[in-house]
């Protein structure tokens, strides 16, 4: 009982501790909403086509994502033969990783974080760019021409958004000055008084080209349509995934939800004040939060019910000839309107 | 707690660095690179450059990295291409070059070799060492960025000369 004693007052054990707990809390919350926004997604597909969608298993299918994921655990395991058996293992696991760890810098509430990096922004771009290595290793790894195919164009489209998004969340940085997603979030705070009414300090009204060009990223980095290329059904089965099936088939599933809940995350924290709301208390703001996620998350779903597939040619010229210019061409403008500001 | 993920990241830093080069696979080596980075970048966050070990990870593992990978499965290397001529040249300049590294290590540490806790500079710690660094390139180095930049242009726009030249060559497709 000592010992036990001993180690509960040590300060590392303490923070070792309650970062673990942070984290479970951070992660299970995290599964829970993919799974929802699964059954959201078929939900308002179905009815944008005019079906109602999954509405059999429970009230209104609401435990659908139960049963969907209990198919996935049953289903035959299959391993294409001349797969690298390493990499092929490996290849899920690194589509799910980074998208958890960049959720540690994200403030979901005033209290509400893992941690607070004086670099987090950077350690979410590094993770994102790490996410490359599933898809391309996935394709290659499963001795499968389409998959191969899927994956060079991932590695391909991945690459060149990166810079792009990378780029459009300058204008924020030179705004807050600071990376840290803590202090980026204070400086949204607040509003200002136009006339009667108040408008809020988010960034997206001083900097909505910015805006716009992440958003636009972000449906790249993710491979959701219409920018999802690298699984086009029509051309090449399933891209990556093709030889995938039973729970690592729902890794990568799972992997891109998670994704897209992560870069919205940041997005309401970069561009949309965070947790930062009018009424509520403090203990409750994360409510804010988690409103504006859910905005964000609808609207992903909407535009992949909406637009169709870019071809190759078109999501590279549109990469490189117009999203690069216009984030550059805003970095140029927001510093110097900057810097008019601060010497007026 | 320091000292314990210090030898966790030197561990695995050494490991696969090792595994880069004695691996027969080269897109398992170009892996173990990747994990190599990662771990350095792990050391430097342990020495309090946060930046720099974020950059590593997003330029070298997130970047370079991934080029280096498109390659090798494009080429789609199974075994040595190579004559034995080439190969029997590469080993003598390999021994060469490491022989070399391995003297200069010697010299190096026979000097300034010593046990005990080195003396660490101070890393601005409060504001982070982000802005330290951008006021240092920013003024005292900006010289040598700006060069460094324009070397980066100037080969950038090689490679695309170089690119078109051949495309121009087999005929405009």
């Amino acid at each position: 009982m000592t010992a036990l004693a001993a180690l509960w007052a040590n300060p590392d054990f303490q923070f070792v501790f309650w970062t673990l707990v942070k984290i479970f809390v951070i992660l299970n919350g995290m599964l829970g909403i993919v799974s929802y926004m699964i059954y959201a997604e078929r939900k308002i597909a179905g009815h944008m086509q005019a079906r109602v969608g999954p509405n059999r298993v429970g009230p209104l299918g609401l435990l659908q994502p139960i049963a969907d994921v209990a198919k996935l655990f049953f289903k035959e395991e299959f391993i294409p033969s001349g797969a690298n058996l390493v990499i092929f293992h490996l290849a899920p696991v690194l589509a799910v990783v980074p998208a958890l760890v960049s959720l540690s810098v994200v403030p979901m509430g005033p209290n509400f974080l893992v941690t607070d990096l004086n670099v987090g922004l950077l350690l979410f771009l590094a993770m994102s760019s790490l996410g490359v290595y599933s898809i391309t290793l996935a394709g290659w790894s499963s001795n499968n021409k389409y998959a191969l195919l899927g994956g060079l164009r991932s590695a391909a489209q991945m690459i060149s958004y990166e810079l792009a998004m990378g780029l459009s969340t300058i204008g924020v940085l030179l705004l807050a000055g600071s990376l840290s997603m803590v202090d980026i979030v204070a400086a949204q705070a607040g509003a200002w008084h136009l006339g009667p009414i108040p408008i809020p300090r988010w960034f997206v009204f001083v900097q909505p080209v910015a805006f716009a060009t992440f958003m636009i990223t972000a449906f790249a980095e993710t491979n959701r349509a219409p920018f999802d290329l690298p699984e086009a059904e029509a051309e090449l089965v399933a891209g990556f995934h093709t030889e995938y099936s039973s729970m690592k088939f729902g890794l990568f599933f799972l992997g891109e939800f998670a994704n897209v809940i992560t870069i919205c995350s940041i997005a309401v924290t970069l561009f949309l004040g965070g947790w930062n709301g009018p009424w509520l208390p403090d203990s409750l703001k994360f409510l804010w939060f988690f409103a504006k996620l859910g905005v964000l998350l609808f609207f992903f779903i909407w535009v992949r019910w909406t637009y169709p597939r870019l071809r190759y040619d078109q999501l590279m010229h549109f990469g490189w000839k117009v999203l690069l210019p216009v984030a550059l061409a805003n970095i140029v403008v927001t510093a110097a309107g900057a810097w008019w500001i601060a010497n007026r | 707690m320091t000292p314990y993920l210090f030898a966790g990241f030197a561990a695995v830093l050494v490991v696969s660095a090792l595994l880069t080069i004695l691996h027969k696979s080269p897109v398992v080596s170009a892996l173990f690179l990747v994990l190599a980075f990662c771990s350095l970048a792990g050391i430097y966050l342990l020495l309090g450059a946060e930046f720099v070990g974020m950059v590593q990870v997003i330029v070298y593992a997130g970047a370079i990295m991934v080029l280096f990978l498109f390659v090798i499965m494009y080429l789609n290397l199974q075994h040595d291409v190579e004559s034995g001529v080439q190969i029997a040249l590469r080993r003598g300049l390999g021994w060469l070059i490491g022989a070399v590294l391995a003297a200069e290590a010697l010299v190096l540490f026979a000097h300034r070799w010593a046990p005990g806790p080195m003396a660490t500079e101070g890393a601005p710690a409060a504001a982070g060492n982000t802005q330290a660094i951008g006021l240092a390139l920013y003024s005292r180095y900006l010289f040598p960025f700006e060069i460094t930049s324009m070397i980066l242009l100037v080969a950038m726009v090689g490679v695309i000369v170089a690119g078109k030249a051949r495309r121009g060559g087999e005929g405009h497709s």
